[in-house]
């Protein structure tokens, strides 16, 4: 069943890239979009019965050099089942909103065959990421990780006519080249330490490789610090973190169900999940883990900031996303990767939800972006405005404070502020907490500038606007349904307590009794631990604990899907935040809706107002902190500069000229002198069968004489 | 004895016999007018003898061990048969159209063979010499066949002039080395020269490897072969290209092998200089010819420069190398003149290589063929030329001669110019006056055979590679 979940995708792939000419366009979509249904109901069977010790499913042996022998094969533990959901739901509603979303695209020309390749590439993209999840060892995540890669450089410049889709293409390919040279050192220096890159004997191998120091750079530091560091660097590339952002906003020239998919829901999230999936090299290695904590809470804030002055709906969105994946890094950066997963399903939901939303305004606007040029299209497009509003309502975390009770996001961000609150200082909370107020405002503000108020803009597009097609509202209704539950559905098994957690994970129960309830114990027991003192540790769990089974044996790192070492308790502790850590989120959102209403319906006309007031400060949101600028200034023209001083000098001048010199020059000299010795006259023919006689016959003998 | 002696050269025996016969026939028979029947004949004796000669086993040497017949001697002979056959079959036409049609043609040729048998089969150097002589002088004569073109006699001329002054240098080698080892049995001086060796009998060795240069037209040495190779009616040329350069070469291999294996380190360093020099001068002088047949004249140059490097390397794999790289060149050579042999316009033959121009428009599956033939002789992969090279060139750093293989590589590169450029012309040249579309079925299957091997011998080289190193094995123990 694995296998077929895994490569389905690319059989669809195929048939739709290759074979399209004999299934025909429509054959070709309905071909993919069917096998990623099959995929997506295969993938809820796994998940249902996602087994407690990870599975290892063998497909082929792919690699044996030296001592580096691995092979193709899927791994599924609850990490991989998470994500396999995740991608196929996302996956298979996206294949079927694009049957609707590409049926006329103006990028096109009239005949031109593009629906099948459209179809291909995401069927593509979805093989590429499920052997990204499934990985069994780091090489064969690292080949998932740059087939995503290229998907996206494809889909991204789909459309090729445009210029600055192909330089929003090349610009994510190259900024993710930044990443994934840092993600590749980063899998050099496992093997280098451990001498294998499948997972289960890494993980084995790091608790022993604690305090072990390595040279980098001509530095030491602690090795597993640096590894972790550097697949970090991985991560946030392709998760388009803090630094090296700026390729997601200019990845929204794709086509809408791509930024969907890929740039929302699944690929960028990837990042992610590799540090979860690192956890247990990341649990020793807390310096690694503070760094991720605070890229992750300033990529949190930074793009919220960003996102409050955007104009283009997609740009808006894409910001977001930036901030969202923020709130994930420093779940996972704290040591709570249950509660980073949490998020990136919820996330997957309504994000997903919102750009599809997206994709249909646009799609009703013809291919207008600019929110200042819609307005009161609630009435025009209904379907689409009360799902749009229930993502909203799932982003900004709408609930019931201090209880269970709310939209996905509400409860996957506060679990992530309390767990920031709880285990990664105050800098991260309360960059969250901004950030939560600004996802608030600037999601409002998106709803309200498109469905309410004056009509703005062309008046054509508005008299046309229209509701999507059914295939186009289907997914919204289906993700709608995801935005709305999966918070409330999942919040036990990711951020309930600690048992519970443990048992989805798959982690053996070391301190299964470390459940809310008889956190103290369990806090107790790992002081113990941490001195080393064993029995200690097995008494305090056992005085903590009144639960039957008593601790037997401690979670090795590699054993469940994630690892949580003995000393992390921040998952226990974020559970005893004070409430107004609890509610703060519920506040800030609060304020942010209300800002939102206050300027945008209350009085519109006053964000205009106060964007003229503060000039300087809107400007440099507007340029998004001048990132471009200066990446620009400081990388792409002297890069710029040098390839083409190489180009002009060094390869034209240089190597062409000598060449050239060469071949045009004493070449043709060479021949010339041949077909004047060439005279026709037997005499000069015989003179020189003579003089070569006489150099070699004087060579031998000196050569004799030397001797 | 002596019916033993007579059995090991029993193919050489009957084809010298039918010769004589033939020639009887021909001056007191129907004169040209049995030519083609005697041209199909003489085809048909080569191939039959050299399917009796494939089938032999065995060291066999004859006449007080003064000829041999081992496995090298047979893997050369069997090639020389198999080239004079369908050189034969392929100048039929081309001699009818052009009122060239003479019975002493095949006639000639079949002495040509028999001497050139006689030359790999050689262990003395008298042999030796009666087998160069009796090749050399059908050829001059086959050269200059033409009387009553001046360019086809002043080429015979020039050949034989220069060729008695080979033969002056050869033979003047031989009693050098036979007055200082004492003997002109290879197995003898091979013995003389085991041990210190006089610098009287390193001269006789240099005069020696001049007069085989000069007959595989090896720079130096080579000066004759552009004039010769555009004097000389087409298919003389044809033959002259493949035939004879596998019997010097094979000659070569087995003198420098067999009488002076020894002292490999002194004729080493010749055998480079000439491998060197005969591929830069092959690469370079053929960049300005425009007449394809001088063209090839210096291509063959170049590429005997290249088997010379599997010969300078000294060892049992350098003459393997040497053989398949022969082998491969014979083939490439006769599809490469099965198209020369089929260029005209209005019904004469033309060898400008700008009548090409275009080519590909005409006639696509010619010029398809012609490019495989180009590429391969110029040594690009995935052509079986590549592969030849590929040999030699290992052979060269096996034998410690890195610096050769690195000169062979750049000259392959300058070489690949004027190969390239017929294909360039073919597809992407000028319009302009082309070629007559003819139909020669025999040309054009030969063509296409060749071209086929050059694609599909990728795959096994079609087993040559363990026949050539049991051929080696014999002559390096």
């Amino acid at each position: 069943m694995l296998t077929i979940i895994l490569f389905a995708p690319l059989v669809g792939a195929l048939i739709a890239g290759f074979g399209w000419r004999i299934v025909t366009e429509q054959g070709a979509q309905w071909i993919t979009t069917g096998l990623m249904a099959l995929v997506c109901l295969l993938s809820w069977i796994v998940f249902l019965n996602t087994p407690d010790e990870a599975r290892h499913v063998e497909i082929f042996r792919w690699i044996s050099s030296g001592t580096l022998d691995t092979y193709w094969s899927i791994r599924l533990d609850r990490l991989t089942s998470i994500m396999l959901i995740v991608i196929n739901t996302v996956s298979a509603l996206v294949h079927l909103y694009s049957i609707g979303y590409m049926a006329h695209d103006e990028n096109f020309r009239e005949g031109e065959h593009y629906k099948a390749r459209f179809f291909a590439y995401l069927s593509f993209f979805t093989f590429a990421m499920l052997t990204l999840v499934t990985a069994d060892n780091l090489v064969q995540m690292f080949f998932g990780w740059e087939g995503v890669g290229v998907a996206s450089y494809l889909l991204i410049g789909f459309y090729f006519r445009k210029p600055s889709a192909g330089a929003a293409a090349m610009k994510a390919m190259i900024v993710n080249r930044v990443g994934d040279f840092g993600f590749v050192l980063g899998i050099f220096g496992l093997f280098l330490l451990t001498d294998s890159i499948d997972f289960d004997t890494v993980f084995a191998a790091i608790p022993g490789l604690a305090g072990q120091r390595m040279e980098f750079l001509g530095l030491n530091f602690q090795a597993l610090e640096v590894i972790g560091v550097l697949l970090f660097i991985g991560a946030m590339g392709k998760s388009a973190q803090f630094l090296l952002h700026t390729w997601l906003p200019d990845a929204m020239e794709g086509p809408t169900p791509v930024s969907a998919l890929i740039h929302a829901a699944t690929m960028v999230t990837a990042g992610v999940f590799l540090v979860c999936r690192m956890s247990p090299l990341y649990e020793f290695a807390p310096d690694a883990q503070m760094i991720i904590v605070v890229i992750g809470a300033t990529s949190a804030f930074f793009a919220a900031t960003i996102g409050l002055v955007q104009t283009d709906i997609k740009r808006v969105i894409a910001y977001s996303t930036c901030s969202q994946l923020g709130y994930m890094f420093v779940a996972a950066g704290a040591g709570v990767y249950s509660a980073a997963m949490f998020h990136l399903l919820t996330h997957a939901f309504f994000k997903a939800l919102l750009f599809l939303c997206a994709g249909s305004v646009i799609h009703a606007m013809h291919h207008e972006q600019d929110m200042r040029n819609y307005g009161g299209l609630r009435k025009k497009i209904p379907h689409t405005f009360w799902a749009m509003v229930i993502g909203t309502l799932a982003i900004t975390g709408v609930g019931i404070p201090l209880t269970h009770i709310g939209f996905a996001g509400f409860l996957s961000k506060d679990a992530i502020v309390e767990s920031a609150y709880a285990g990664a200082g105050a800098y991260a909370f309360w960059m969250l907490v901004i950030a939560a107020a600004f996802t608030s405002f600037y999601s409002w503000r998106l709803i309200f500038l498109t469905f309410f108020g004056e009509a703005r803009g062309d008046h054509h597009a508005h008299d046309h606007a229209h509701e999507s097609p059914l295939v186009m509202r289907i997914p919204l209704y289906v993700l709608s349904l995801g935005a709305i539950f999966a918070g409330m559905l999942w919040y036990a098994p990711f951020f309930g307590d600690h048992a519970r957690v443990e048992q989805f994970f798959g982690i053996p129960s070391a301190h299964a009794e470390a459940s809310e309830e008889h956190g103290e114990g369990v806090v107790a027991a790992t002081h113990e631990l941490a001195e080393g003192d064993l029995d200690h540790a097995g008494e305090a769990l056992v005085e903590g604990g009144e639960e039957s089974h008593a601790a037997t044996r401690l979670a090795v790192p590699g054993e469940g899907a994630i690892y949580m070492a003995p000393s992390n308790h921040v998952l226990d502790e974020a559970h005893h935040a004070p409430t107004w850590v609890k509610v703060s989120p519920f506040v800030a959102m609060l304020l942010g809706l209300i800002l939102a209403w206050a300027v945008y319906i209350f009085r519109p006309g006053t964000a205009d107002a106060i964007a003229r007031n503060q000039r300087p400060l809107h400007t440099f949101l507007m340029n998004r902190w001048y990132f471009d600028e200066l990446y620009n200034t400081v990388f792409v023209r002297p890069a710029q500069g040098i390839g083409g001083f190489l180009w002009k000098r060094g390869d034209g001048n240089a190597i062409d000229g000598s060449i050239n010199g060469i071949a045009m020059g004493i070449v043709p000299w060479f021949t010339r002198l041949a077909g004047r010795a060439q005279s026709g006259y037997v005499f000069s023919y015989a003179l020189t069968m003579v003089i070569g006689l006489a150099l070699i016959l004087t060579w031998v003998s000196i050569g004799t004489g030397a001797e | 004895m002596i019916s033993n002696d007579i059995q090991t050269l029993l193919p050489e025996i009957l084809i010298a016999v039918y010769a004589m016969l033939a020639l009887l026939a021909g001056a007191y028979g129907g004169k040209d007018k049995i030519a083609p029947a005697l041209t199909w004949i003489t085809a048909a004796v080569f191939v039959v003898i050299a399917f009796f000669i494939g089938t032999g086993e065995g060291v066999h040497p004859a006449f007080g061990a003064t000829f041999i017949d081992d496995g090298f001697a047979r893997f050369a002979k069997v090639t020389i048969l198999l080239c004079g056959a369908v050189v034969l079959l392929m100048s039929r036409e081309y001699l009818r159209r052009r009122d060239l049609m003479k019975f002493e043609i095949p006639i000639l040729i079949s002495l040509c063979t028999v001497g050139m048998m006689v030359m790999v089969s050689a262990a003395d150097l008298m042999t030796l010499y009666m087998g160069l002589e009796l090749q050399s002088l059908a050829i001059y004569v086959l050269a200059a066949i033409r009387r009553d073109s001046v360019k086809s006699t002043e080429a015979g001329l020039k050949y034989f002039v220069l060729g008695a002054l080979s033969s002056g240098l050869l033979l003047y080698g031989a009693s050098l080395v036979y007055g200082f080892a004492g003997t002109t049995h290879f197995a003898g001086i091979i013995v003389a020269a085991g041990g210190e060796v006089s610098l009287g009998l390193l001269f006789g060795l240099v005069f020696l490897i001049a007069g085989f240069a000069f007959k595989v037209s090896a720079a130096p040495f080579h000066m004759w072969t552009p004039d010769v190779y555009e004097g000389a009616p087409t298919p003389i040329t044809a033959f002259m290209a493949t035939a004879p350069k596998v019997a010097a070469m094979a000659l070569f291999a087995r003198v420098v092998y067999q009488g002076f294996g020894g002292v490999a380190e002194d004729w080493q360093q010749i055998l480079a200089f000439l491998s060197v020099v005969s591929m830069f001068w092959g690469a370079v002088a053929a960049i300005g010819q425009t007449n394809i047949k001088r063209l090839m004249a210096y291509s063959s140059i170049n590429h005997m420069g290249f088997a010379l490097m599997g010969l300078a390397s000294a060892t049992a794999f350098g003459v393997q190398a040497m053989l398949i790289y022969m082998a491969i060149y014979v083939t490439m050579n006769i599809g490469a003149f099965a198209f020369i042999l089929s260029m005209e316009r209005d019904g004469r033959p033309v060898t400008d290589i700008g009548s090409l121009n275009l080519l590909a428009r005409s006639e696509p599956l010619k010029a398809l063929a012609l490019l495989v033939l180009m590429f391969s002789l110029g040594g690009v992969p995935p052509f079986v030329g590549f592969f030849g090279k590929l040999y030699v060139f290992r052979a060269a750093i096996d034998g410690g001669l890195i610096w050769l293989a690195v000169a062979g590589a750049v000259a392959s590169v300058i070489g690949a110019f004027y190969y390239i450029r017929i294909v360039y012309l073919m597809y992407f040249g000028q319009e302009r006056e082309g070629l007559d579309k003819t139909s020669q079925p025999m040309l054009w299957g030969f063509m296409m055979a060749s071209a086929a091997i050059m694609v599909l011998g990728v795959v096994n080289l079609f087993g040559i590679e363990g026949v050539a190193a049991a051929a080696a094995a014999t002559l390096v123990p």
